[in-house]
């Protein structure tokens, strides 16, 4: 995923889980069901998960530009110089 | 939310909470239905015939009082048989698991400002069993602690527990006074 795309996910995570709740908590009360509650609860829970969890394309509109391979030769990465001395070592 | 797992596990997280948050909710939603519940306990004595009417209008009523001993150790005991009738149907929610009644024999001696004394109960999980009528002899026995019963006074007293799915347990009673031990064993 992209950026833009792990803030998509997870705001629709949040969203969806909470009108999730909420729809089971009305469906619930008004039917007297606490087992209508639980279940609807829990396919909202699992309805979010397959559409927030996978990496779906539509969470990389927006890819990140990584650099070419073979620019990446023609750049390549500056050496570290390593200091001589040697640190005295404690007994 | 980089990765699969990092996902998962803030979506599991979050909707454990979230289910933590309807559980309460459901729980205080009990705050709003409106609880009347009703009992009746008869007493009829069949030695002294008793009228009924005559101790009418008390909720609870004894049906008649089998024997009145006094034990090898000392202690008293009674054996009593109830006419139990009750409606508990207004206490059920859509968050009542079940109700938990229970009749107490209640009463005072020298030694004990208050004596309580177990003598039916039942747990009803279905409303449409709420709705009762039962005459049984006490399924747990009256004793007393020492020898006090005779003549004694005591109140008969529903109690019930009301047992949610989830959230806070709700316990009433209902007090019927007006009961008399015989004078002497028998």
């Amino acid at each position: 995923m992209d950026w833009q795309g792990q803030k998509l996910a997870e705001q629709l995570m949040q969203i969806l889980l909470l009108i999730a709740a909420v729809v089971a908590f009305v469906v619930g009360y008004t039917t007297a069901s606490f087992r209508t509650m639980m279940l609807i609860y829990a396919g909202g829970v699992v309805l979010t998960s397959l559409i927030t969890v996978p990496n779906w394309p539509f969470f990389n509109r927006h890819p990140l530009k990584w650099l070419d391979p073979s620019e990446a030769e023609k750049h390549p990465k500056p050496q570290v110089v390593v200091s001589s001395k040697k640190k005295p070592s404690k007994k | 939310m980089h990765s699969f797992g990092y996902r998962a596990n803030a979506l599991l997280t979050f909707a454990v909470t979230i289910l933590a948050f309807i559980c309460a909710i459901a729980s205080f939603s009990d705050n709003f239905s409106k609880q009347t519940p009703s009992a009746q306990i008869q007493l009829f004595r069949s030695l002294i015939l008793l009228d009924s009417d005559v101790c009418g209008g008390k909720p609870v009523k004894i049906l008649n009082i089998n024997w009145f001993q006094k034990q090898p150790h000392g202690n008293d005991e009674v054996s009593l048989t109830l006419n139990i009738t009750a409606d508990l149907q207004s206490l059920y929610t859509w968050n009542t698991k079940q109700v938990f009644a229970f009749v107490a024999a209640e009463y005072e001696t020298s030694k004990n400002s208050l004596n309580q004394v177990s003598l039916w109960d039942a747990i009803i999980p279905e409303k449409e069993h709420a709705k009762f009528w039962i005459q049984i002899s006490n399924k747990y026995r009256f004793i007393d602690q020492g020898h006090n019963l005779r003549g004694k006074d005591f109140n008969l007293t529903l109690h019930w527990h009301v047992m949610p799915k989830t959230g806070k347990m709700f316990a009433d009673k209902i007090v019927m006074s007006g009961y008399r031990l015989p004078d002497a064993y028998r």
